[in-house]
């Protein structure tokens, strides 16, 4: 790691293992006393962030291992972006073990907290929120842990993002849970991401609530081992306001819970409600791509028990007349396109493309109810979710 | 007051964002024309001067052992004038890595000055120094006083207003010191990204190496560009703006995009290729580049834009590079379809 090696030898000599609190308070240069309180930083310091309004005018970073970032609460402490001239982010975390909590960003011009290569990471009751609603020029990603092992976010709740609310991409051992994801494109997305579960939170008015995506010419490749678990995914009915040619622009206002491209994924105690496209969607990758290591196909997707209601009543799906007309006025809750493979518990009710090749588009679909197996042995849990010394960080 | 303890002193003064000079926390200044090899290698002076790489701070007329350098295509910098050094400590020398970066030893210093204005109007804004230590890279930015006598530590970054040779008024970005890594980081470590051999002339390294190694001096000359094809053009532009995030191992290594010079695959140099997280910096364009097509790549809109979020590099850009996207455009349009 990059750091002041010279006082961090110093400071061991004179008084290892002290950790130091770093108290940082609003007003004038808030923004340069707190970029020097996170390049100060030893490993295991704490950096308090009073109670107040901070207005940022460039983005911060954080490159020391083990910090605690810590506000006076996600309504109390408020970094306000909305001055922002410069960085991508309000916030990049590029070191280890660090743990954010109990504060706010509002308005940063790219995304809210990004982490890269930072493994071991807690956010936890992090606000982040664009405050003019759904916009097209809003960031991207409110919450944005990227290519790291061990990632806990707990308590977080992101409105506006034109992206996705909370996005955890090319990563390993996840666990999204008791946060919020309102009026985003998408609200909660996995994407190219192993052993992630996504548990306890509430996902509603975006236009899809939670998406676990696989897509092809990554660095990291291979997304699988997902658990959707206990869920709210309630009125995801926002328009679709992603700026043209991100993947998630193509979701379709109304999805509840979708897969695509993904290989083991359990979808179980969920409560869908009011996702008028598709409650549950399970498809293929549906673009050309030219990537040897890409497999396009849902494979091994089990939906168990789950509750469902009002789902698929104003499908933004073509020819959705003549389906709701085939169907009885309302699609049955889980749509899939046929292709690799699904399994759902018995009386789970829905309708499949019974597409037979991806990437072909609709043209060959045969619209018909849903008829698969029902899963043939438990789903194995193994390895699924953030480490559990995360857990010890929440306390306080 | 032991000497660390100083140091520390000094250092922390420098991090309470203190700009006023506090004689009493100054180390000795190294004797004149003789560079402090101390400072290179350990703490963090609070003041420029206090590394003696200058004999004349505002006429940057270089200590002995620090040698100026230029790079045939530099990295734009709002149209900051750099004046670039390399120090080497007595008895060490660099050598060749190929057409890559040089290896330079332990005790070595880079040091990039920016400067705006003309003659006797030239005003030196920053001087970054790149220290490389038993413990890795270390990247330090100094800011320059109104007096233009001395720069200081300015470990969070700084913000000052600039007019910049196209006459633009801008919030000029001094980056702190967590944002060096962002271009510097590779692999987690810090490295040096300018001096490449294939972006040095031969006669510099013929004279400081002793050899020219294969593939040096290849990146055109910025101010000779118009002789070479627009494809030549764009790549080192993008091999020497681009490149230092946009490749595997580096900060925008999760887009997959990678554009250093010795890439060859079209995709991998965005050629028909989707974002990944662009969010709105796509601008509701489809592909990085659409070859033939440079108003529907989204490389060129982002360089085009000045936008946080949007904008592209993220860090150090506060004004658009006209002749840089003017090389990217033509090599877009000039692409086979």
């Amino acid at each position: 790691m990059f750091r002041m090696t010279i006082a961090a030898a110093l400071l061991a000599t004179a008084a290892p293992a002290l950790a130091e609190t770093h108290v940082v308070t609003p007003g004038d240069g808030a923004q340069e006393r707190l970029q020097e309180a996170l390049i100060i930083a030893q490993p295991g310091d704490e950096i308090v962030l009073e109670a107040g309004r901070y207005a940022m005018s460039d983005g911060l970073s954080l490159d020391v291992e083990g910090v605690t970032l810590r506000g006076a609460g996600m309504d109390g402490t408020v970094l306000d972006f909305t001055g922002q001239q410069g960085a991508g982010e309000g916030l990049l975390v590029t070191s280890d073990n660090v743990t954010l909590r109990d504060f706010a960003l509002e308005n940063p011009k790219g995304d809210g907290v990004k982490s890269k290569g930072a493994d071991n990471i807690v956010y936890h009751r992090i606000r982040v929120t664009w405050t003019r609603g759904p916009h097209p020029e809003n960031g991207a990603y409110g919450i944005y842990p990227v290519e790291s092992t061990g990632i806990l976010v707990d308590g977080v709740k992101v409105t506006g993002a034109s992206d996705a609310g909370i996005y955890v991409g090319q990563s390993d051992r996840i666990t999204v849970r008791n946060s919020i994801a309102e009026a985003n494109v998408a609200g909660i997305e996995i994407e190219n991401s192993r052993n992630a579960l996504v548990a306890h939170n509430i996902a509603t008015r975006n236009t899809g609530g939670i998406l676990v995506f696989d897509l092809p010419s990554l660095p990291v490749m291979g997304g699988g081992n997902v658990i959707i678990e206990n869920n709210l995914v309630v009125a995801n009915d926002t328009p679709n306001f992603a700026p043209p040619g991100n993947i998630v622009a193509g979701v379709r206002r109304g999805t509840g819970i979708m897969v695509m491209a993904n290989e083991k994924v359990l979808i179980e105690n969920n409560i869908l409600s009011g996702n008028p496209t598709a409650p549950v969607m399970v498809i293929a990758y549906v673009q050309p791509y030219d990537d040897a290591r890409y497999n396009p196909l849902p494979r091994e997707v089990v939906v168990g028990p789950n509750s469902y209601d009002g789902g698929g009543y104003d499908p933004q799906l073509d020819g959705a007349e003549m389906l709701l007309a085939a169907f009885g006025g309302e699609l049955p809750p889980v749509l899939w396109d046929g292709l690799g493979s699904l399994a759902a518990v018995e009386g789970t009710a829905g309708w499949s493309l019974n597409l037979t090749e991806a990437g072909k588009g609709l043209g060959a679909a045969q619209p018909g109810p849903l008829s698969v197996k029902a899963p043939a042995a438990a789903f194995d849990r193994s390895g699924i979710g953030a480490p559990a010394a995360l857990e010890a960080r929440l306390g306080g | 007051m032991k000497p660390a303890t100083a140091l520390l002193a000094a250092a922390s003064l420098a991090l309470a964002g203190s700009v006023a000079a506090r004689a009493a926390f100054f180390q000795p200044v190294a004797a004149v024309g003789a560079v402090n090899d101390d400072a290179v290698v350990e703490g963090m002076p609070r003041l420029l001067s206090q590394f003696g790489f200058f004999t004349d701070g505002a006429g940057q007329a270089p200590a002995a052992r620090v040698t100026p350098y230029r790079l045939n295509t530099p990295l734009y910098s709002d149209g900051a004038e750099k004046l670039r050094f390399v120090y080497l400590p007595e008895g060490k020398r660099m050598e060749a890595n190929g057409d890559g970066l040089i290896d330079f030893p332990v005790g070595t210093a880079l040091i990039k000055t920016f400067a705006f204005g003309e003659g006797s109007k030239r005003r030196l804004i920053e001087t970054r120094v790149l220290l490389h230590r038993e413990s890795g890279w270390v990247a330090l930015p100094y800011v320059w006083n109104a007096e233009q006598s001395d720069a200081a530590l300015a470990i969070a970054g700084a913000r000052m207003p600039v007019v910049t040779p196209a006459g633009e008024a801008i919030s000029y970005r001094v980056p702190n010191k967590n944002q060096c890594k962002e271009c510097h980081g590779l692999d987690d470590a810090v490295i040096p990204i300018g001096p490449k051999a294939r972006n040095l002339s031969g006669e510099w390294l013929a004279a400081n190496l002793g050899e020219v190694p294969a593939g040096a001096d290849r990146l055109a000359v910025w101010e000779k560009r118009s002789a070479v094809g627009a494809d030549a053009v764009a790549r080192a532009y993008l091999d020497v703006n681009c490149a230092h995030c946009h490749r595997p191992g580096a900060t925008a290594s999760n887009s997959g995009l990678d554009l250093r010079w010795e890439q060859d695959d079209p995709h991998a140099l965005g050629v028909m290729k989707r974002p990944v997280a662009a969010g709105r910096g796509a601008g509701g364009l489809l592909f990085d580049v659409v070859p033939g097509e440079p108003d529907q790549s989204i490389l060129l809109h982002r360089m085009l834009s000045n936008d946080p979020g949007v904008a592209m590099p993220e860090l150090g850009k506060s004004s658009i590079d006209r002749e840089g996207t003017e090389a990217v455009r033509r090599w877009i349009e000039e692409m086979p379809r």
